[in-house]
């Protein structure tokens, strides 16, 4: 427990930890300090001097030691010749710092004075206006006129591109240097910096491409003034025209809060549309920041790339036709005796959904799968974070693993967290075939060979006897130890393995039900966790699951786009039920297609991987008859004499809190409970700067672990499940990257120049050894072939050729391949669904 | 002539090679210091003398010496050899003619503080003396004076030159330290001091070449010896870089104390026929300007005097303007110099300097206005106590002054 500080504020006594700075022992009191360049979350430089005030302290008497005291017997203070920046001094006992003296005031008028010498006051067209900090403690604090001659102000460059996605005004910039210190303090991507001196200033990138970072779009939030913009919403809206929702990101599993902001306008066809998707603060989840993806990738739910009407298919075409028309075909299909439903359900579906399709089938006897890559949510369900486990607390003693998965490009907020657990001193370890940006951060890096999985991980066991590696030892002496499972090279076959031992790691070090513990998989997708929660299974072989069906009802998911395999047994299917947001590989192929409500329309919760269940709110209302899935399994349901609930999210909610373990005696009201979070986001000074992460709807629930159907045993260390690959055949293994081609990223003009490509990644002793060179090749797999672009890449195992998932090429497990060169002439790289 | 201390080449041109500074006596010291393996003596002496940074600031060299932590290691010594200051040009004078003397100061210096690694950081133009100085050490490498064992002893030392870009800024000594780092020149908050917080986040002394070049000569000869130049307050010898409109200007090595009379009289060569001094700026382009009079003509040229004219000895680069200058002219040189110099990070810097270059640009003649004298005036005292390094505040002096006791130049 820090010593506490006494202090006054304005009068107002004041205690805060030592070391406290003034500008957040004031913020907690309540008073507020302007600032610009201090952020919470960055080191303090005091560069801009606005949040200069008065303090004094007590003088002390140094022979004796004793505070000098007035005739009042109240402590003589002594002030300083200077103002002192608030956002530098830390608080001392007895100290008295005046915020709104005559001289403290003086100060912040005559800084703001400065400021807007330099400045184009052109706040009228600048997306800031209206939200920004610099305009709010102008009015507040400012002088209401300048004596600065307009004519004489600089000129500089207005649309300075930072690369594609952020553009510099050069002249509203007020050199505060929170972007830069932001690319290096948080997220280690010192890719702008700033460049020349005094006025001339300017904040540059060096990268190629410019600003070459996953989390740029941050650098937008806490601009204080309209100096960053994103090419996404420049020029777009002004402020006070948006509307604001609370939501979440569907883009992976980390669950990030985010505050979607829309806007009618005529270019939406008189609809209202997405202007906007910025963080909300979570301070266990996503702090105050998102990545690129989550904030740029939202046009997937645009209506111009959406299914807004139900169809049929006649003569082998897609034919519209009303819901209630295509609900009532469905049903009777599926009311006669015998027929086999069968269930395909993916992670992007809310819970609400998933729980609703799962009682469906259930009720008509049917089977309800998950399709995923990746295997092992029954461990997840109850092994994973233990209740009260935040990973914003890890620090010294807590033990981090890593296992097959490259974090940044899966899950870059899980990243950014597992990297400052380790600035506060966790330690980690990471386990992966090839090198990853978290390696940097890693007290131990343990290389293997792809296949080497398990063998590598029992290496790690925690046992009777004392280990060997000092990895072991480290997770041995553990306080809490957090497993994160990836799906690097694996698939569903070996990612089962892989999480078996991952748990009994947990489960052999005694770190079950321990706070500060547990398993994570990085899934693929937002809501992959609640589907496991809710009892669906990872459906295994494809084919003969469609083959099976007499009724096929597929929601969510892309099989056929991910596997042109299925092709024909989707073909062959004998009545095939699609529930999709936008037309899809699989839709195509369809019986019946029925659109849905993307997640910016409608209410709904998801589990993140770290199992807490969080609510989103509708952004955008939705006229036509286009429905949540929940709701469209509830008119299904109903059309079968199956009472399902189907009024509103909050109902099924209410039904699933009393059928499903894990969610027992929770309720939307829990989820949205809303504790006090530190630092303060929004608020009157926007104190985070620029556009406020305030968050009002709630941070969410941690669900209890869920001991399975099947709970997991101890087997005393030692999992099997060695994969081997021949050493004499070349093999490629699936790895993720953030900007793939999927379904969800392709209507995102915007990061098009940053997809990956369809290319095969292999080190050049291996690319010699196959005779291949960079430039356009052949892999052959199975009766498949692909082409696409080569690329030599030294970090790549030797034996492997690495292919993106989501790039055009379907393999989703290692597989052996063959590699040839090809004619130049004839060349056509390949995109999927294209 | 009197003997020289500091400017020795010129008496004895053959002290800029090893060999002929070897024979005055040279780095035997060092030698001494090393092998009587007593730092704390060595600082003791040092502080016994009197001995102050001449870089500007004027801080007692021993003391500054005595702050370093001894559980914080490795320490650091970097030599100032920036020589921002307009009108200051001793340091140059020094490197290039002198530099086994100054050479060796580091190194005592390095010693004292227990420092096996010192640097020498000089502003981008001085690329020539940076290759000269680097020579220098590798004769001192090759002869046995900077490696490993020193004179079978345990200590091990050795320099290195850092060129800067040539900016104002990195004279700061924090600015310099980011700026050896291979940082944007940008002074750092302060505390934690250099002398815990110093190169690479170790304790550092931080010291201007002429301070240094001292300190051989004080070891040598004693602190007893060394104050019997100067004032009892004011110890040693300073090099007056005498600019402005005197006959002679150039470097004068003379006791501190020595009148302001003496210097441009004297050994200036005083002034064209029929000019009269009417300002002297003491310290560089930072300097609060003084007024001339007979009173502060026979000031001494010592730390507490110069301040009891209201003013500040700094480099002691003085500048003499006579009367057929007006001091507006002169406050816009200094301050079109200090916007140019400004390194941007704090924003009354930035910002003051960029505004009071333009007001004083708007007229091209010797008149201004009596609102923009006032508009001046304001933003300069506005930028005053709030800036993040002393730069800042520098940039103010010479204007505020010149307008508060020239009124008459500042006319419309």
């Amino acid at each position: 427990m820090p010593k506490q500080i006494s202090l006054t504020i304005d009068n107002i006594a004041v205690s805060a930890p030592e070391n406290t700075l003034i500008i957040d022992a004031a913020k907690r009191a309540g008073i507020d300090i302007p600032v610009f360049c201090y952020h919470p979350s960055l080191k303090p430089v005091g560069m801009c001097r606005v949040c200069l005030v008065e303090v004094g302290r007590p003088i002390i008497d140094r022979a004796t030691g004793a505070v000098v005291t007035e005739a009042d017997d109240s402590p003589k203070i002594q002030f300083g010749p200077k103002l002192e920046t608030a956002c530098t001094t830390p608080v001392s006992d007895g100290m008295v710092v005046l915020v709104n003296s005559e001289k403290s005031k003086a100060a912040r008028n005559e800084i703001l004075e400065f400021l807007l010498t330099s400045h184009p006051l052109d706040c009228p067209v600048c997306d800031k206006g209206g939200e920004c900090p610099l305009q709010n403690l102008t009015l507040a604090y400012g002088p209401g006129k300048s004596r600065f001659r307009f004519n004489e102000k600089q000129q500089l460059a207005k649309n300075v591109p930072l690369g594609e996605l952020i553009f510099l005004d050069r002249e509203r910039c007020i050199q505060c240097g929170r972007c830069v210190r932001y690319q290096t303090e948080i997220v280690d991507d010192p890719v702008i910096g700033f460049y020349q001196r005094g006025r001339s200033m300017q904040i540059i990138t060096r990268s190629d491409p410019g600003f070459d970072s996953y989390f740029s779009g941050n650098t937008t939030d806490i601009c204080p003034v309209g100096a960053l913009t994103s090419t996404d919403f420049r020029f777009g809206a002004r402020p006070w025209e948006l509307k604001s929702a609370a939501s979440l990101c569907t883009h992976c599993p980390v669950g990030c809060n985010l505050t979607i902001d829309v806007r009618r306008e005529a270019k939406s066809g008189g609809d209202i549309a997405i202007k906007r998707i910025m963080p909300r603060q979570n301070e266990a989840v996503n702090d105050i920041w998102i990545c690129d993806k989550g904030r740029f990738a939202h046009h997937f739910a645009d209506k111009s790339n959406r299914i807004t009407k139900s169809s049929i298919r006649k003569r082998n075409q897609l034919t519209p036709a009303s819901l209630e028309t295509v609900l009532d075909l469905v049903a009777s299909k599926l009311r006669s005796r015998n027929r086999k439903l069968v269930t395909l359900v993916g992670g992007r579906l809310a819970n609400e959904d998933l729980y609703n399709l799962k009682q469906l089938t259930e009720k008509l006897h049917g089977s309800g799968f998950l399709y995923n890559d990746m295997a092992g949510g029954e461990l997840t369900c109850q092994m994973g974070l233990t209740q009260g486990t935040s990973l914003s607390d890890l620090k010294q003693g807590s033990v981090i693993l890593v296992i097959a998965s490259d974090l940044h490009e899966e899950a870059p907020i899980y990243w950014l967290r597992v990297k400052q657990a380790v600035e506060r001193g966790a330690t980690l370890i990471v386990i992966n075939p090839r090198e990853t940006r978290l390696d940097k951060y890693a007290a131990y890096k343990i290389t293997y060979r792809y296949g080497d999985e398990i063998a590598t991980i029992n290496q790690l066991m925690p046992g009777k006897s004392e280990p060997h590696y000092p990895a072991a030892k480290v997770i041995q002496k553990a306080q809490g130890l957090i497993v994160f499972v990836g799906n690097e090279g694996l698939g569903q076959k070996s990612s089962r393995a892989v999480m078996e031992s991952a748990a009994q790691l947990l489960i052999n070090g005694g770190f079950t039900g321990k706070v500060g513990s547990g398993l994570v998989a990085v899934w693929k997708n937002a809501n992959t966790q609640g589907a496991w929660e809710m009892g669906f299974e990872l459906a295994g072989d494809l084919q003969k699951m469609i083959r099976a069906a007499d009724v096929l009802l597929i929601a969510g998911a892309d099989p056929v786009g991910d596997r042109p395999e299925l092709q024909e047994a989707m073909q062959s299917a004998r009545f095939s039920v699609v529930l999709e947001l936008a037309p899809t590989a699989t839709t195509n192929l369809a019986h019946v297609v029925i659109p849905v409500q993307a997640f910016s329309e409608r209410e709904g919760t998801y589990t993140s991987a770290e199992r807490r269940v969080q609510i989103f709110y509708p952004a955008i209302g939705v006229k036509d008859d286009v429905l949540p899935d929940y709701k469209i399994a509830a008119l299904l349901a109903e059309r079968l004499g199956i009472s399902l609930p189907g009024e509103s999210a909050r109902q099924v909610f209410e039904h699933m809190s009393g059928h499903i373990t894990g969610f027992k005696g929770l309720s939307y009201q829990a989820l949205c409970e809303m504790p006090d979070q530190w630092p303060v986001a929004g608020g009157k000074n926007k104190y985070f700067g620029g556009t406020a992460s305030a968050n009002h709807q709630g941070v969410g629930v941690q669900l209890v672990l869920n001991p399975h159907s099947s709970r997991i045993q101890s087997t005393g260390g030692k999992v099997k499940g060695q994969t081997a690959y021949d050493e004499k055949k070349l093999w490629a293994v699936p790895v993720t990257r953030l900007y793939d081609q999927g379904n969800t990223l392709l209507h995102t003009k915007l990061l098009e120049k940053r997809m990956v490509a369809c290319e095969m990644r292999i080190h050049p002793d291996t690319a010699a050894l196959y005779g291949v060179q960079t430039g356009p090749v052949l892999l052959s797999f199975g009766k498949a072939a692909q082409q696409g672009n080569c690329v030599l890449d030294e970090t790549t195992p030797l034996g492997f050729v690495l292919v993106h998932r989501s790039s055009g090429i379907p393999i989703n497990e290692v597989t052996a391949v063959t590699l040839s060169g090809v004619n130049k002439s004839n060349q056509s790289i390949g995109n999927r669904n294209k | 002539m009197s003997e020289m201390l500091l400017l020795r080449h010129r008496q004895f041109p053959e002290i800029g090679t090893l060999d002929g500074y070897l024979k005055l006596s040279g780095f035997k010291p060092f030698k001494k210091v090393v092998s009587e393996n007593n730092p704390v003596a060595v600082i003791d002496e040092v502080k016994e003398s009197g001995l102050r940074g001449r870089g500007g600031a004027g801080f007692p060299t021993g003391v500054k010496w005595s702050f370093l932590p001894g559980d914080i290691t490795p320490h650091y010594v970097v030599a100032n050899a920036d020589e921002s200051e307009p009108g200051t040009f001793k340091d140059r004078e020094i490197m290039e003619s002198n530099p086994y003397q100054f050479l060796e100061g580091l190194m005592i210096a390095c010693f004292a503080v227990k420092a096996t690694l010192g640097y020498v950081y000089l502003r981008g133009e001085f690329w020539q003396i940076a290759e000269h100085l680097e020579q220098c050490m590798a004769e001192l490498r090759k002869q046995g004076y900077l490696g490993k064992k020193l004179f079978n002893t345990s200590y091990e030392l050795d320099l290195h030159t850092h060129l800067g870009a040539g900016a104002y800024i990195c004279g700061e000594e924090s600015a310099l330290l980011e700026s050896l780092e291979g940082r944007l020149g940008q002074p750092r908050l302060r505390p934690p001091y250099p002398a815990v917080f110093g190169l690479f986040g170790k304790p550092t002394v931080i010291n201007n070449v002429e301070t240094l070049t001292n300190v051989p000569l004080i070891i040598e000869k004693g602190a007893g010896w060394y104050q019997n130049y100067g004032t009892p307050k004011s110890t040693g010898v300073k090099i007056f870089s005498l600019s402005g409109n005197v006959n002679k200007p150039g470097n004068y090595e003379l006791p501190l104390g020595t009148t302001f009379r003496e210097l441009i009289y004297t050994h200036g060569g005083g002034l064209k026929p029929g000019r009269k001094v009417k300002a002297i700026l003491p310290g560089g382009a930072s300097s609060i300007v003084i007024k001339s009079s007979d009173k502060a003509l026979d000031t001494p040229m010592d730390y507490e005097s110069v301040a009891g004219l209201g003013s500040a000895l700094g480099s002691a680069s003085v500048i003499v303007v006579d009367d057929s200058v007006n001091m507006l002219w002169v406050s816009k040189k200094i301050i079109n110099f200090f916007r140019h110099e400004s390194c941007g990070k704090c924003t009354p810097c930035r910002e003051g300097t960029y505004w009071m270059d333009q007001i004083l640009n708007r007229t091209k003649t010797s008149k201004i206005s009596a609102k923009d004298t006032a508009l001046l005036k304001d933003v300069a005292l506005q930028m005053r106590g709030k800036c993040l390094c002393p730069l800042g505040e520098f940039s103010t002096m010479a204007v505020v002054s010149s307008i508060e006791q020239f009124p008459e130049d500042f006319r419309s």
